[in-house]
């Protein structure tokens, strides 16, 4: 997924071959990722699509099916990978996930501990900020997820950025061997404040630690524990609105007809797009946007603070 | 000094500062940001005082500094606080003691402090340091007993940033150099917010090795941005119409090494989107032109530099300024960063494509732009682009959407809210930006032909 192997970058006149991890986009909200086998086969409502068509075409590409139905082969990227992950728990979105890279001044070369892992999507951008040379530590205490996370890395070529160990970070604390190691640290826990000290004594001093918290009542508890040791402590909630475009015919032709004064917004919604049926030369197409209706109101509260330097 | 030593330790993020180095000094608790460079000679004023910078030099990242009477007058000093903090300490004590103090007993008259201006001066040049002030301040304050415990702590805080104000050193990244040119010049940086920012460079793919196209018109800030998150690797290329590059200023701000700083170059949009068989010599003789101008272009703005981001006239609560510094310092620093990319990283570029594109732009015609640079990205290129109005990027979507040159089209806004937690006294902040921006985001597919 991440060009640490500069050969494998995107470009030109790279193509797929036999044994790549593509996502299969049908639309933006119907995507698989799919691991490119010569003699396999992807069967959907479209019809059945041969690999063995895929391979040597680059991606970006628009395949077919028997039935001539298509699809289109992307390379997969981590906002392309949270789309499509197994969701083995809650995950992180990219509005969260782009915030805590961020605010917690991930750099190419920093140590990451992580607890949980959960699904590994806020796990899978971690690893792409710390790359080359730095590393994700991650944490669950569920040995099944632990171990599903594992393959996933494996499947999305980040194992070498990412070390995934099963452990009770609220019970136990991160390892010792982390000791004042840690550039940041991100908690999604529970009772996160069971696993504040610990995260204290892992973080070199100025470092930053996050905590993702569905419940105002876990924030709160959180900022009490976090006082003692941390400056800076913040809270945020982080949402996207999306928006949706159409082109609509604005019918001018009222305009003559109304009387003067009473202007009324003549928006047609047109149902057809390109249906470009000339009934009236008073009316023209016009590229509008608005707010889609539906939109996740609450992910988490993203809870920020900086260790404080006493040396 | 122990520059070498810490950034051994860790090139890419150090964490001590040295001679030279860029910090952003957050002045009481973020009422003032001071963006520096550190050096022997650099100062910075705080209230009519003026203060050498040099005790700095060599301190951890988040160290508090102090205005100490020394031997020689005002200084800061290093100040380490205690483990416990001083903030609020036992939540009981709210709860029970807060019920019975009320405000029904204040009046304000002006009368509560009985300590003259006079007689606080009188202290000071009796070598009193801030602290006592304002201890005896308190002291002297009729209705501070009065007062409710959260209302103390507001009191004491609030004298103490006036007597006994405190310095933070702080590490200038892209998120606190974001923060502080929106807090208070938000259109050099085209009212660019952080979580604007973040997501820019999460739906661009920004990392390691790749080669990522920027047009950036944003001062600078999205190319320190991408550049940190390349950390030396890669590519971040600056792309311009015409044939004067848009300033860069504000990557000076960014501490990028000079492996780092090397991997910042810039591009006439004539240069990248040049057919590979046009002559050589013609792509050489624009590109020495061009070179010229680019070097010229970055004298100016280093000279222009400090100026330009110093606040005008002495305003109360500035949150920006370049403290002085001195020109030998300058001179002295390291690998420039917005070299002309060289011919062949360019003709990698054409053979290749981008990895990815970013577009803050507030002053072109995106579509027009758009066209233009799509076809120099690498098929299944993700890009995403920033604007402040809805309507370009509604267009532009249309566009694409009718042209079928990209899919997973989106228009997202991000909306940012901060709370204050406090013990039984959590809820959404009083004030918040109510605007951080839109971004069009997609990924380029083969085209059909």
């Amino acid at each position: 997924m991440l060009p640490i192997d500069p050969t494998k970058k995107i470009s030109f006149t790279r193509h797929i071959c036999d044994g790549d991890l593509v996502i299969v986009y049908e639309r933006h909200d119907n995507m698989k990722a799919v691991k490119v086998c010569q003699g396999s086969v992807l069967q959907n409502r479209f019809g059945v699509f041969k690999h063995s068509d895929w391979i040597g075409k680059p991606f970006g590409s628009k395949v077919f099916s028997n039935k001539n139905g298509f699809v289109y082969l992307l390379a997969p990227t981590p906002e392309l990978w949270t789309l499509v992950l197994s969701h083995r728990t809650q995950i992180l979105y990219i509005a969260d996930i782009s915030f805590v890279i961020m605010y917690l001044e991930i750099v190419p070369g920093c140590m990451v501990l992580e607890s949980g892992t959960g699904s590994g999507s806020l796990t899978t951008s971690l690893a792409r900020a710390v790359a080359p040379t730095g590393h994700v530590y991650t944490f669950d205490f569920h040995e099944q997820r632990a171990a599903s996370a594992r393959e996933d890395f494996e499947k999305t070529g980040l194992s070498s950025l990412v070390t995934v160990g099963v452990r009770d970070i609220q019970g136990e604390g991160f390892p010792d061997e982390f000791s004042g190691l840690a550039d940041s640290v991100f908690l999604d826990l529970p009772q996160p404040w069971l696993a504040i000290p610990s995260a204290g004594k892992m973080l070199k001093p100025d470092g930053v630690l996050c905590s993702f918290s569905p419940c105002i009542e876990q924030v709160q508890r959180a900022c009490d524990s976090l006082r003692s040791n941390f400056t800076d402590i913040k809270t945020f909630e982080i949402l996207l609105r999306t928006y949706e475009v159409r082109e609509v015919k604005m019918d001018y032709s009222q305009g003559d007809e109304a009387k003067p004064g009473s202007i009324l917004p003549c928006k047609r919604p047109q149902r057809a797009i390109e249906g470009g049926n000339e009934q009236d030369k008073l009316s023209s197409q016009t590229v509008m946007a608005r707010p889609c209706s539906e939109a996740k109101g609450h992910t988490g509260y993203l809870t920020f603070a900086r260790l404080k330097c006493l040396s | 000094m122990s520059q070498n030593d810490s950034q051994s330790d860790s090139i890419q993020n150090p964490r001590v500062t040295w001679e030279g180095c860029s910090v952003l000094l957050d002045i009481n608790d973020g009422d003032r940001l001071v963006f520096a460079r550190l050096s022997a000679g650099s100062t910075l004023k705080i209230g009519n005082k003026t203060y050498s910078l040099q005790p700095l030099i060599g301190c951890p990242f988040g160290s508090l500094f102090q205005v100490e009477n020394g031997d020689q007058g005002h200084c800061l000093a290093r100040f380490v606080p205690t483990v416990e903090g001083n903030n609020i300490q036992e939540k009981g004590d709210f709860e029970s003691q807060d019920e019975i103090k009320d405000n029904r007993a204040l009046v304000d008259n002006n009368k509560a402090q009985s300590l003259t201006g006079e007689e606080i001066n009188a202290m000071r040049s009796q070598g009193a340091t801030g602290d006592e002030i304002v201890e005896a301040l308190i002291a002297n304050s009729a209705t501070f007993e009065k007062k409710t415990l959260f209302s103390q702590e507001k009191y004491r805080l609030k004298k103490q940033k006036k007597y006994a104000p405190k310095v933070l050193l702080r590490r200038p990244f892209a998120r606190s150099i974001c923060e502080a040119y929106f807090k208070k010049y938000p259109a050099r940086i085209g009212f660019l917010r952080v979580d604007a920012l973040s997501l820019l460079l999460s739906m661009a793919n920004v990392t390691a090795n790749s080669d990522v196209l920027v047009v950036d018109m944003v001062g600078g800030l999205l190319t320190g941005a991408v550049a940190e998150r390349l950390g030396g690797t890669g590519y971040v290329c600056s792309t311009y119409l015409g044939s004067t590059p848009y300033s860069i200023d504000i990557v000076r701000i960014f501490n990028l090494s000079n492996e780092i700083c090397k991997r910042i170059v810039r591009s006439s949009l004539a240069d990248l989107s040049l057919s590979q068989n046009g002559t050589s010599e013609q792509i050489h003789q624009q590109g020495d032109d061009i070179n010229m101008e680019c070097l010229s272009n970055n004298q100016m703005s280093s000279s222009v530099g400090t100026e330009e981001i110093t606040p005008t006239e002495n305003e109360r609560s500035d949150l920006i300024s370049e403290t002085t510094v001195s020109p030998v310092n300058k001179t002295g620093k390291s690998t420039k960063a917005g070299n002309k990319a060289s011919k062949q990283a360019i003709d990698l570029w054409k053979e290749n494509g981008f990895s990815s594109l970013i577009i803050a732009a507030p002053e072109l015609d995106l579509w027009s732009l758009l066209k233009d640079l799509l076809p120099l990205l690498a098929n299944s290129a993700p890009f995403a682009i920033y604007h402040q109005y809805l309507q370009p990027l509604a267009t532009c979507m249309h566009n694409l959407q009718l042209g079928k040159m990209a899919i997973g089209l989106q228009i997202s806004e991000p909306w940012l809210r901060e709370y204050q937690v406090l013990p039984s006294r959590t809820h959404p902040c009083m004030q918040m930006s109510a605007f951080g921006g839109y971004i069009l985001s997609g990924i380029k597919i083969c085209s059909s032909s």
